[in-house]
């Protein structure tokens, strides 16, 4: 990789570099800072022990992590960055976000109209059912609203909602580029304030006596280090990758799952603080789960993955029978739900198969659909049993009460009869070709996490509040969702977690 | 440090694969839509559910390699998707120049461009040295020093007009041609492009070089990762220098057929002037985006373009310093010499308008066109993700 290779846009704080100095092998000064000290000084014998000895220790390299690792540089603290991935795959499942949910009293660029904070905690109380911490919450919401004038001044860049976005217009604020770009823009920053990034350097434990941090063993290059700092932030991320942990939670039918984010996050920041006596919170059963392409990869399969057809079409399991009602609500309401249905149908598959009519009303899938003349060959070219699959179609277009098709309001074409019902954009599937998508629940974040105070600090089982050791992000976000999702609450929870902790422990070193 | 292999994508060389893989490329570029407010290439794109040749022909002409996308994308190579959108785009905007050039045979000019290039200069000095020896009678007339500075002496007006008049006037015939066979190939009519609207909005997004700025405060990241305008700058100084030695040019005419007044005309008269002005232009532009070129992240760059930009960045430099050496010169005996390497420099940059990095602005134009015709047509209603 390129030796200048620090990513970002400019911005306010940090202008775009003079065009004068624009050069392919020339690293900024604290760019060439971390290269050098990217090789332990082992002449040195202060160093010899602990190359990477800092003030404040952030482990992970999303968007909390960086966040955290910015204000506490900016507050004047040496800081070291572990992340586990490598450089091209930095970012945690913030390289794979959009945009953040703002509150804001008055238009703001790029958010239109307002989202008071009672409507953004009103939101958030549907969704966990009631089950979120008042206090945590209400304070992400409001100070949500400075967080973007804050992420501009570090060079991030907003667009107006996407294409096929505009229901969040008023409530998201979206990335230019998305969250690679954002992450890439934070990096920079924290480069360009010394901050130290160790690439493909693992935190395995943390050495805690007292309720106090001491030290991490990290693991890099093949070796494992100790790198002692006055305060921890731990920012990295759930245990989504973790298909052991997912399978003992989820049983068997996690074999089935396809993780939509990094590889990385494998919860093991999340074990160590549970096994150092952190005090756990969120049920590990809970995880955010979507329905999406069956042939998407592994991980790392990210937004393009979804399939966005379901309610217009019919989703049939294994045995060629429906489940759900497909029409119940608008697709962006429902897409997190369906992850969940298919996880217990059998074999964690469905199939969601649609005629010719609805082609060019949903936003594009990332694979074609399987496609035939005949709902027979389709079923035939799916591996679903045919003649059960033609009399569900058959029974399903039977019942089909005509009506006035409106893909963007609650229409009134629905089903009559059936068990499940469809109870919008009920159309016969009978115009050829047909298509058909297969589909597994893909999951995009877990909310076990450990408990924290308002000021980011990690409470212990014990009662006691560890005074250097503070979450961010995901890791800590079961405090406020403790189920469901609102889309782009993530990345609030985890900029202004994020912030908190970076300045707490910061103020901790300092004192 | 070189290219890790890794992160490079590999491109098809043959035409009808590379279209399937700039399908592929974009069919899944399609279900992302981050990068929506880079610039136009997204939102002609969202336009679209599929890729066919004809799309991904004016998607190409629309980009600028500028390589936002790429740092932004998070299926960039080694990740399974291998996407990287500005290498697609610049391999398939690199054939879109031979596929429009008119006559057809000549589109081979584009394989070796700074061959062609370097031949075409050394023509253009040839052609142009038998012309002034021609009417000067014998060599020695080229090395004599005129007080008046008048070049004329060295080929009369009349030849040099007749020559450039004839070479130009096929220029232009190619030029039209290609971008006939664009627009054709682009599925427009004639009569669209000549909607006002269009052009103005196409004309504004030219002057301004709007997909160039990224937010219109910190510029496109390139040559490296971070954004910088350094490339708009350098563009601007070529484009208006450019403009400037043409509008040089139509005034010097305008003085010789309208008010018969005969050049050489004098270092503050409005020819002299603007033509100044321009090449010095013309001369820090390219060279700018020749340093800038150089220094470019090898992941975004374009290697089936590297040829032909070099090679225009170079005759148009030549073709200022020399301008701008017989200005200073023309009343030294140096002036014959230089009225021939300039105006060689100039035949060969007129010869190789058609064949070589200039038709990036006809093609780049007639797309922003294009674009601006598309965004007031009725579009997809996909619904919302």
């Amino acid at each position: 990789m390129r030796s200048s290779a620090l990513s970002c846009k400019a911005s306010a704080r940090h202008p775009p570099q003079p065009w004068f100095r624009l050069g392919r092998s020339e690293p900024s000064a604290p760019a060439k800072r971390i290269s050098r000290t990217d090789i332990p000084k082992q002449h040195e014998s202060t160093t010899m022990k602990d190359p990477y000895a800092c003030d404040v220790l952030v482990i992970g390299g999303g968007n909390a992590a960086l966040c955290a690792a910015i204000t506490a540089a900016e507050a004047g603290a040496k800081v070291t960055l572990l992340e586990c991935a490598p450089r091209h795959y930095r970012g945690g499942n913030s390289r794979h976000t959009r945009n953040i949910r703002t509150m804001h009293r008055a238009p703001m660029h790029p958010l239109i109209e307002a989202y008071p904070e009672e409507e953004y905690y009103q939101d958030l109380l549907k969704i966990t059912g009631g089950n979120t911490n008042e206090e945590l919450a209400r304070h992400v919401i409001r100070t949500s609203e400075p967080a973007i004038a804050w992420m501009r001044a570090h060079g991030v860049r907003f667009q107006p909602s996407l294409g096929g976005t505009l229901h969040l217009g008023r409530t998201n604020a979206f990335f230019l580029g998305g969250g690679k770009a954002l992450v890439n823009c934070y990096f920079h920053a924290a480069e360009l304030l010394g901050v130290k990034v160790l690439y493909e350097a693992e935190a395995v434990d943390l050495e805690v006596k007292n309720n106090r941090f001491t030290s991490a063993i990290v693991r890099k290059d093949g070796a494992e280090m100790r790198i002692g700092a006055r305060a921890v932030v731990v920012a990295a991320g759930g245990f989504e990758s973790n298909l052991e942990w997912l399978e003992d939670a989820w049983g068997p039918a996690a074999k089935n799952f396809l993780i939509r984010g990094t590889p990385y996050n494998m919860g093991k920041m999340l074990r160590v603080l549970h096994q150092r006596g952190a005090e756990a919170i969120g049920d590990p059963k809970q995880c955010h789960a979507a329905a999406i392409d069956a042939r998407a990869p592994k991980f790392d399969g990210g937004i393009v993955s979804r399939v966005d057809c379901v309610s217009l079409g019919v989703v049939l399991n294994r045995d060629g029978l429906r489940f759900y009602d497909e029409g119940e609500d608008f697709w962006p309401k429902r897409y997190a739900i369906w992850g969940r249905l298919i996880a217990m149908q059998p074999d964690q598959i469905g199939y969601c198969i649609i005629d010719r009519k609805p082609i060019g009303r949903f936003m594009p899938p990332v694979f074609p659909g399987f496609k035939a003349n005949t709902i027979a060959e389709l079923a035939q070219k799916l591996g679903l049993p045919v003649d059960i699959v033609v009399k569900t179609i058959a029974d399903y277009n039977a019942a089909v009460v005509p009506g006035q098709f409106d893909h963007t309001i609650m229409d009134n074409c629905h089903t009559r009869g059936l068990a499940p019902e469809k109870t919008h954009w009920a159309l016969k599937i009978d115009a050829p070709p047909y298509y058909g998508y297969p589909l597994r629940p893909g999951i995009t974040f877990t909310y076990l996490g450990v408990d924290v105070t308002p000021r980011a600090q990690i409470k212990m089982k014990s009662g006691d509040v560890a005074e250097n050791m503070f979450a961010a992000g995901e890791i800590m976000a079961g405090n406020i969702l403790s189920k469901g999702y609102l889309a782009g609450i993530g990345i609030t929870i985890g900029t202004v977690f994020g912030r908190i902790a970076g300045e707490e422990a910061a103020r901790h070193v300092k004192a | 440090m070189s290219k890790p292999d890794q992160f490079v994508l590999r491109l098809p060389a043959d035409t009808q694969a590379l279209m399937a893989e700039g399908a592929r490329q974009m069919g899944i570029c399609n279900s992302c839509r981050y990068c929506e407010g880079y610039c136009a290439v997204f939102p002609a794109m969202e336009r679209r559910l599929e890729f066919h040749g004809t799309d991904l022909n004016y998607l190409a002409n629309l980009c600028h390699s500028c390589g936002e996308c790429y740092y932004a994308c998070q299926y960039s190579p080694p990740h399974e998707f291998a996407i990287h959108i500005p290498q697609l785009l610049g391999a398939i905007r690199a054939k879109t120049y031979r596929q429009y050039a008119w006559p057809a045979p000549l589109a081979n000019l584009f394989d070796s461009n700074g061959l062609f290039v370097a031949v075409a200069l050394m023509a253009g000095i040839a052609a142009i040295l038998l012309l002034a020896t021609l009417f000067a009678g014998n060599g020695a007339a080229l090395a004599e020093a005129r007080p008046d500075g008048s070049f004329y002496a060295v080929i009369p007006h009349t030849a040099m007009a007749g020559v450039f008049g004839l070479v130009g006037l096929f220029v232009l015939v190619a030029l039209l041609a290609g971008f006939m066979k664009f627009w054709r190939d682009a599925g427009e009519n004639l009569a669209e492009f000549t909607r006002p609207f269009a052009l103005a909005e196409t004309l504004k997004d030219i002057a301004t070089l709007k997909y160039l700025d990224g937010d219109s405060q910190v510029g496109c990241t390139y040559p490296g990762e971070q954004p910088s305008q350094a490339r708009r700058w350098f563009h601007h100084l070529t484009f208006y220098g450019f403009l400037l030695c043409f509008a040089a040019t139509l005034v010097g005419t305008l003085y010789h057929y309208g008010f018969g007044w005969q050049a050489p005309y004098g270092f503050y008269s409005l020819p002299v002037l603007l033509g100044t002005l321009g090449g010095i232009g013309l001369a820090i532009g390219p060279a700018g985006l020749w340093w800038l070129k150089v220094r470019q992240d090898p992941l975004t760059a374009s290697p089936e373009q590297a040829g032909m930009d070099i090679a225009f960045i170079a005759l148009l430099i030549l073709t200022s310093l020399s301008g701008l050496a017989l200005l200073a010169g023309r009343e030294s005996q140096w002036m014959g010499s230089l009225l021939i390497l300039h105006l060689g420099a100039v035949m060969a940059l007129f010869i190789s308008l058609p064949y070589g990095k200039f038709v990036h602005g006809i093609y780049r134009g007639a797309a922003l066109v294009k674009y601006a015709l598309e965004r007031r047509r009725p579009g997809l209603d996909l619904g919302g993700d």
